[in-house]
């Protein structure tokens, strides 16, 4: 194989790993820091327990995303030399501001998350929390915009540089808050964070519902699902919202990856319909078992039924994105947040009736749900990605100008060989398989163990306070849960 | 803002992330290193982890942080000096992870095979990413095997030589130095005392190692000294950095831990120092030609873009100052295991 397939499979299969966990942290730190303002509020141990309990599943997540994230971020240098030196001027300052603005603040306050529940008050505490809870979205905000750069370039100008003789092209800055806020980046960004926060309340929603189903932890699972539950419902809705919003913009800025998401291969006058699900062939451009809705994509995409979108045979045939891929997973999404909104809503409705409890067949849908949402928001990438090929910056045109992109192909490291590529796809493919083991095998222990009870708690904080040393409780003590103290080694 | 000025302060400005890091995941690398040798049962190995516990993954942003500036600032160094150096980052970025997860991971079963191979992947790979970084930047002093339009030629092979294996071996004793030091601030008793006879033992192969390691580049790298030659006022750089490290064990022998501490860390932005003086105007030499080096002319990134980088440092950096402190000020004392320790 050649260095380009191999480069593309390292980093989607290195980026889509890194994906599962951001999502999970950015959606959980909200959901901990839902708890902690209502144990500030209420001073109720249940509450707090809750609050320890979800630090400890996030920290064990957040470890994983950022060891995975660093990969990311040194993979544009390693086997992207040409990308990066093109695009270097503007990528390169949102990468630095989410070091300078996310990072820091996530890392930092991740020590007092983690480790100062004994040691600050309950007020830097909830602080500590909200720091964390922003500094992962931050970390989003600025990544987002990058990617939306590349996507639909703004604010910039190409500049054509004499390297030892050859005049090569790259990117400038024009205009910072251009670039910035490019035509995709609010849209991008507002449905990236609904995702997250969609995985997140049904990730503390499903592992409270399988302690109601297995009849355990039911104070803290009762109270958690109060928050988990709306939140999980008003996220879908808005995440169907921006979906919405940032499909429709598509016809405008990436009309090729509009065409492969719906699989549109032939433009017409006439209305175009919406095909709902089927096997998309690209080399016979038809769709096979197609089932397909008249007028429905016109309105979709121009609020208008009878105005037909533009299909692929607008583009020029080497600029085509490959199709099935981004058909189905555009189709496995919206499929997934419909079953999803349809789940939370009934869930909730239950939840009001105060009949959730006995509908066991619902709560274990609950329980499956934060798979639906990570898979979902994994196929949401992949079509944003996939449906953008061959360009890893698009072509843009500004104030009549039309601006070059640069092509996949082309922004590959030269001095790197399919050899080295390969070996380190075999070496992360090691590494992140024992990983992504390791990291069930915790979460599950964890699950498993769960909160502890308010009156432990309490209990636990009395004797923390009577000895105020904590090396001697650790010394003397019971080891309060497994994810307390083990004294009992010495 | 004119715009050689700019480029030299963005020069300096990585210069202060690059020592940053190395000062500060330089102890916990450290730890690392020493953790199998010097804690004698789990209570202890727990102690000697969770000194760093809160911390490292702090000090870690700072890599990141210089990887996404040196990006920013000047792209094309940074897009060759990672593409050269493909196979070793990538070795590690595994140390990384590896890191990331020992310390995780170790505490969450209560099984001694499990915290065994835990631990053995904390030392591994805080030892391989002490060599490796300082494998790199041997590698970088020397100058390498750079093409034109700025494509390495050489290989991993072409990286493994004495020069740059011995940087990396004065690397790894340098950190394990300072990360002895930090342990005898943050520990008690006969733990303490152990560390402290480690601090003695560690001070003498590293100085040795700094002396060898000194005369090896008079000899293997000749521009290094260049910049000194004509600069003499440059020479302050050398004579501080030598002075720092002769100031370890006298303030170790003063009994004042928190100086040795400071010391060792000025050993560390000493050598930075002098490692930004010796390639200075270069990222990154070419033994084929001088014409294919990395410079800071033809690396950096537009005038327009080296600003607003300013601007965000500028802003971002106090916030970043306070934040450590804050931290750093939280987790002050001795280290203690409770309820939320590995």
């Amino acid at each position: 194989m050649d260095v380009e397939i191999l480069s593309r499979l390292q980093f989607a299969g290195t980026i889509m790993f890194h994906y599962l966990f951001p999502p999970l942290s950015i959606g959980l730190g909200l959901q901990l820091f839902l708890c902690e303002l209502a144990y500030y509020r209420t001073r109720n141990p249940a509450w707090e327990a809750a609050a320890r309990f979800w630090t400890r599943v996030f920290a064990v997540n957040f470890a994983m995303g950022v060891a995975t994230g660093i990969v990311m971020e040194f993979e544009f240098g390693t086997n992207w030399a040409a990308y990066s030196r093109f695009v270097g001027d503007v990528f390169g300052s949102a990468l630095a501001a989410e070091g300078i603005f996310a990072f820091f603040l996530e890392s930092g306050f991740l020590a007092v998350l983690v480790f100062g529940w004994d040691r600050v008050g309950p007020k830097m505490h909830l602080f500590s929390t909200l720091m964390v809870s922003l500094g992962s979205m931050f970390s989003a905000v600025w990544i987002v915009i990058a990617n939306s750069w590349q996507q639909t370039p703004a604010g910039y100008h190409i500049v054509w540089q004499d390297v030892q003789g050859e005049m090569m092209p790259r990117a400038e800055v024009t205009s910072f808050w251009g670039m910035v806020l490019n035509p995709s980046s609010v849209d991008r960004l507002t449905h990236t964070l609904m995702g997250a926060f969609v995985l997140g309340a049904f990730f503390v929603a499903s592992v409270c519902s399988y302690y109601l189903l297995r009849n355990r932890h039911h104070d803290v699972a009762k109270r958690c699902l109060s928050i988990a539950l709306p939140t999980a419902l008003a996220f879908t809705l808005l995440s169907a919202i921006t979906g919405h919003d940032s499909a429709q913009k598509l016809v405008e800025t990436q009309p090729a990856k509009l065409a492969a998401m719906e699989a549109h291969f032939h433009t017409s006058d006439q209305p175009t319909g919406l095909t709902l699900f089927g096997w998309p062939d690209a080399e016979n451009e038809t769709v096979k078992f197609g089932v397909k809705v008249p007028y429905l994509l016109s309105l979709m995409v121009y609020n208008d039924p009878t105005k037909p979108v533009p299909g692929m045979d607008q583009i020029p045939e080497d600029e085509r994105p490959p199709v099935w891929l981004p058909f189905q997973m555009f189709h496995l999404m919206v499929g997934l947040g419909t079953l999803m909104i349809g789940v939370a809503g009934l869930a909730c409705w239950f939840w009001y009736r105060g009949t959730l409890i006995e509908k066991r067949w619902l709560l274990w849908a609950v329980v499956f749900m934060p798979i639906a949402a990570m898979t979902a928001n994994q196929a949401g990438w992949i079509t944003a990605e996939v449906g953008r090929q061959p360009w890893i910056v698009y072509p843009s045109v500004q104030d009549g100008v039309e601006m070059m992109g640069l092509k996949t192909a082309d922004g590959l490291s030269e001095s790197v060989t399919a050899q080295q590529v390969l070996s380190s796809i075999i070496l992360f493919s090691i590494i992140y398989s024992l990983l992504f083991a390791v990291w069930v095998f915790v979460l599950n222990n964890k699950i498993q163990h769960g909160p502890e009870s308010a009156e432990e708690l309490t209990q636990y904080k009395r004797k923390l306070k009577k000895e105020s040393m904590a090396e001697n409780f650790s010394r003397s003590g019971k080891a309060l849960g497994g994810d307390m103290l083990d004294g009992g080694e010495q | 803002m004119n715009y050689e000025l700019l480029t030299f302060i963005w020069f300096l400005l990585l210069g202060v992330l690059l020592t940053g890091y190395a000062i500060l995941d330089g102890f916990d690398l450290g730890v690392g290193i020493l953790h199998p040798f010097i804690a004698k049962d789990d209570r202890e190995r727990r102690l000697v982890m969770n000194s760093i516990g809160p911390l490292w993954d702090g000090n870690e942003v700072w890599l990141v942080t210089f990887g996404g500036a040196l990006f920013a600032a000047f792209p094309v160094a940074y897009a060759t000096v990672f593409s050269s150096f493909y196979t070793a980052f990538y070795l590690l970025l595994t140390c990384l992870i590896g890191r990331a997860v020992s310390l995780e991971f170790r505490s969450k079963v209560h099984s001694p095979t499990w915290r065994k191979v835990w631990d053995v992947g904390f030392f591994l790979s805080s030892f391989t990413a002490a060599f490796l970084l300082g494998v790199a930047g041997g590698n970088v002093m020397a100058g390498m095997e750079l093409g034109p339009k700025y494509e390495y030629q050489g290989n991993l092979l072409s990286q493994i030589y004495w020069y740059p294996l011995m940087v990396g071996c004065l690397t790894v004793s340098l950190f394990a130095l300072h990360g002895a030091i930090f342990l005898y601030l943050k520990t008690e008793d006969e733990l303490q005392d152990r560390i402290r006879k480690v601090i003695t033992k560690l001070f003498y192969v590293f100085a040795v190692l700094y002396l060898v390691v000194s005369v090896a580049t008079f000899v293997h790298v000749p521009h290094a000294t260049e910049n000194i030659a004509n600069y003499p006022i440059l020479w302050i750089v050398p004579l501080l950095n030598a002075l720092a490290v002769l100031n370890i064990p006298r303030a170790m022998h003063l009994g004042k831990p928190g100086y040795a501490f400071f010391t060792s860390s000025m050993v560390i932005a000493a050598l930075a120092t002098l490692f930004s003086v010796a390639i200075f105007p270069n990222f990154m030499l070419s033994t084929l030609d001088p014409a294919y080096n990395v410079t800071l002319d033809n690396a950096r990134s537009s005038q327009g873009t080296l600003q607003t980088m300013l601007i965000i440092a500028v802003i971002g950096m106090p916030c970043v100052a306070s934040y450590t402190v804050i931290i750093y000020w939280i987790f002050r004392g001795k280290v203690k295991l409770d309820s939320n320790s590995y």
